[in-house]
Parts: C-alpha cells; sequence; structure tokens
C-alpha cells in the first residue's frame, strides 16, 4: 500500500503520511513546502523517488522544481518553452474568442512519467495545448511537434481556462510508445510510436456545448479527465464535461455511461489499478452551479462497468457542503484499496476501504488542485 | 548609471538585490541585469522576453509604455523600479 500521498493546493504542497504512534485519525500532514505558493501538480517518480512540482506564480509565471529529498530541498528546473513565430508568420486564432493563442507557456496541466525505467524522462501537458518531453528531469524540455503542428490543433480551444490545454496523459504500460492524452477542449489523442505520430480517438463523445451539427465532432470533446485501467489499458474512463464516457477498445470508440448518481458532473475520474469495471468519480451539479447535490459530498463508484452505481457517503459532510474536486484531485493508489480526493474549500478525505468509508485529514488546507500517491 | 530596484515579493523566490547597470532603453537595462542574474529573468519577463502581465516597471516614477520590445528610454541617472501589480491579486 501506498504510505504517502501528495497535495498540491493554491498555497503550498503537501505531504500527508500515515499517523505515527496511532492515535484516531490515521494521516497525518507532515510536512508543508512552497507555503505560499500556487503548486498546480506534483509528481512523484517511483523509478528514483524524485519529487516533481508545478507552480504557477500569477505573477512571475509558471515555474518547475524538483526534489530529490521527498521535498525538504528543492531545485528550480526548466519550464517547456514555446518556439518563437517565424518571420511572416501568424499565430494561430482561438476559434471561439477570436484571440491569437500565445505561442507561450500559460500553465504546466499535466506531468508524467515516461513509462520506461528511464528515470529523468518525463512528458508534460500545457496550456495553450502543447505537449512536451523531457530527457533529463526537466532541465531542458523539446516540444512534441507532430501534435502541435497537426492542423487539427487549431481547432481546440479553452474549456474553463483561455486557451486549450493537455491535462492528462496515460502512459500505457505494455508499451510506453502507446501514449493518450485527454485535452479540454480538443479531444483526446493517441499515439503509437512515442509521439512521431498522433491521431484523434474521441467517437462516441458529444458534447452538450456546441450546436447539433457540430456536437459529436471529436476535436472539440472536453474529457476533463481520463483515467486508464492499469491491468486493462485498453479500458479508459473519461469524466466529459457533459457526462462520463468509457472505452473498452483502446479509444477507438466510447460509450456513454448515465447511470452516474447523482449526478454525472464532476472533475475527477479513478480507475481501479487492477479491475477495469471498477471506477469512482465525484459528482456535482453541473454545469453553471458546480457544487455538491443537495450540499452533500459524495463520491459515485461502479462496479460493473457502469450499470449501477453507489453513492458513498460515509465520513463525508452532507449538508451546506459546497465542496468541489477539481480534476487532478482524486487519486487511487496501486493496490485499488486506498484513494484520497481533495477539495476547492481545502478538505482533504482518505479511503483505505475503495470508498466505503472516509476520513477527513483535514478541512483547512487551501484550495486543493492535486493529489497524488507515492507509487510504491 | 540607471539603477534598478526589485519589488520586495521576488525576494523570496529569487534574489534581485538593487544594482546598476548601463542602458538607454528598459531593454537594454534588463539584459544587463539578467546578464549576471539569468534566473531571474523568467520571473519578470514572459518565454517572448515581454513584461509579465502582472508585473510593472516605472522608470522615474512612470509607468512604460512599451511592455513587448521593452524600448521605453532611460536616462543616465535613471531609477527603474521593477514591482508586483496588484492586478495578479
Amino acid at each position: 500500500m501506498s504510505d504517502r500521498i501528495y497535495v498540491s493546493t493554491r498555497k503550498g504542497l503537501f505531504t500527508v503520511e500515515p499517523t505515527k504512534g496511532g492515535g484516531c485519525n490515521g494521516w497525518e500532514i507532515t510536512q508543508a513546502c512552497f507555503e505560499g505558493d500556487n503548486v498546480t501538480l506534483v509528481l512523484p517518480d517511483h523509478r528514483d523517488g524524485r519529487l516533481y512540482a508545478a507552480l504557477d506564480h500569477g505573477h512571475f509565471g509558471v515555474k518547475f522544481h524538483r526534489s530529490k529529498d521527498d521535498g525538504r530541498t528543492w531545485e528550480e528546473g526548466a519550464v517547456p518553452v514555446y518556439p518563437e513565430l517565424k518571420e511572416g508568420e501568424e499565430p494561430d486564432i482561438n476559434p471561439m474568442s477570436g484571440e491569437p493563442i500565445p505561442s507561450s507557456l500559460k500553465l504546466i496541466w499535466a506531468l508524467e512519467t515516461s513509462g520506461d525505467q528511464n528515470a529523468g524522462h518525463l512528458w508534460c501537458g500545457t496550456l495553450p495545448g502543447g505537449l512536451f518531453k523531457s530527457d533529463d528531469g526537466g532541465t531542458s524540455w523539446s516540444l512534441v511537434r507532430s501534435l502541435w503542428d497537426d492542423p487539427s490543433r487549431k481547432k481546440w480551444f479553452g474549456g474553463g481556462m483561455d486557451f486549450a490545454g493537455i491535462h492528462t496523459i496515460c502512459v500505457d504500460p505494455r508499451d510506453s510508445r502507446r501514449v493518450i492524452l485527454g485535452v479540454s477542449c480538443g479531444g483526446v489523442w493517441v499515439t503509437d510510436d512515442g509521439g512521431q505520430t498522433w491521431a484523434c480517438r474521441a467517437d462516441g463523445m458529444w458534447a452538450s456545448y456546441m450546436p447539433p451539427e457540430t456536437k459529436d465532432d471529436p476535436n472539440i470533446q472536453d474529457p476533463h479527465r481520463i483515467a486508464q485501467c492499469q491491468a486493462n489499458p485498453d479500458v479508459l474512463w473519461a469524466q466529459h464535461h457533459n457526462g462520463v464516457f468509457r472505452t473498452t477498445d483502446g479509444c477507438k470508440s466510447w460509450q456513454e455511461i448515465t447511470t452516474v448518481k447523482p449526478s454525472t458532473f464532476g472533475f475527477g475520474v479513478a480507475v481501479h489499478p487492477a479491475d477495469p469495471d471498477t471506477a469512482w468519480f465525484v459528482p456535482a451539479i453541473n454545469d453553471e452551479k458546480r457544487v455538491p447535490v443537495d450540499g452533500q459530498v459524495v463520491v459515485a463508484r461502479t462496479r460493473d462497468g457502469g450499470a449501477t452505481f453507489d453513492v458513498l457517503r460515509k465520513g463525508l459532510p452532507q449538508q451546506y457542503a459546497y465542496d468541489l474536486t477539481f480534476r487532478h484531485a482524486l487519486d487511487i493508489d496501486t493496490t485499488g484499496d486506498r484513494l484520497g480526493f481533495g477539495s476547492t474549500t481545502g478538505s482533504l478525505w482518505i479511503s483505505e476501504d475503495q470508498g466505503d468509508s472516509w476520513e477527513t485529514v483535514s478541512t483547512n488546507l487551501p484550495p486543493i488542485y492535486c493529489t497524488r500517491f507515492v507509487k510504491q | 548609471m540607471p539603477r534598478v530596484v526589485f519589488t520586495p515579493n521576488i525576494q523570496r523566490h529569487v534574489s534581485c538585490p538593487p544594482c546598476e547597470v548601463s542602458g538607454e532603453t528598459v531593454r537594454e537595462v534588463f539584459d544587463g541585469v539578467f546578464a549576471t542574474n539569468e534566473r531571474a529573468r523568467g520571473y519578470v519577463l514572459d518565454d517572448r522576453g515581454a513584461l509579465r502581465k502582472h508585473m510593472s516597471v516605472f522608470v522615474d516614477g512612470q509607468a512604460i509604455k512599451d511592455r513587448s520590445a521593452l524600448s521605453d528610454r532611460v536616462g543616465p541617472d535613471a531609477e527603474v523600479y521593477v514591482m508586483q501589480a496588484l492586478s495578479g491579486g
């Protein structure tokens, strides 16, 4: 079982571990890093034990930091840099706003290890839509031009952000050259050759925010977050802007799951690492309100591939609770028994029984953006 | 020689002591500062070399006009202040 979870928030990065010496609570916060700083993502790398953090200093820009000692000390690495426009080249235009899309880093929105055993090999998804690779732990990054230069990318637009962004990177455990991206709003993109070529694979998703004649266009879909089953990587679950979708054929087709209770709207999703039919969501009222249904924080779990859902609420606030869980703030450990999720109101919950019951670790953290269990 | 002073808010991320550097434009002055403090560049300028959105630069009390090319003139005894704009929250 994973014995550590990192929690990145609007005002710092926190380490959470099992309580030492007993006590009524099983988990406690043991370290605070980057106090006061906006830490948007965290990535523990199980290959060499390094810890990576993406920050967004509103005034001073996006930064990338790394630690060799579990966060006690940090070193600043490089951030991905977009290419300058060539002489005479015009910027792409955001198809929704009509504004130029900047060739400039706005946010690091996805960080994942490469899936091979080469420590330091990382993938990075960003706003305004570029995918980057590093072979040296973030000392340098290179833009994956095959995706950036794809003509279809010009149709992408921002979902909840000013510009399109890559928020999910799933590396196939069978073959690290196969990588699946979630883009808001740009659909699902797949490479089988390590990023040399890409294809958009979102058939079956549909968009309620588009007119009828374009709602099925795969290239403008808004999957909020995608989770891949490690034991059966052809099965992925997607929490989309207007519902939940699942693929069982490696993204060739997606089927809508309409049975999620009490709502099909949300941001985060987790799938059991060994059981593709078991997945978790944190529902909220769509779309304008984005608060828990009836002021009750719940987690929805299916164990039968979406045929039915359990609504789990033991240990979660059930009255006047307005916690929203963002897309990176729900995680599951490698056993599939422990889950953790955090909210916009700074509450963090951990379950050790697949969500049947939840322990409140804190209700006083800053708004939580990302939770990551350390892989064992 | 122009004198450049940085907001206290930046100091906890990267040390930017006041310094005197030569230059006749804001760009030239910044190039001089960052030549010996490269890490600070990314905290003040974006990846296109423009002034970050929520940063402000004042030359002798006047906010600069050209936030992209940083072509505002800087006199030989000018005081250049690099501040954090309130618009950033």
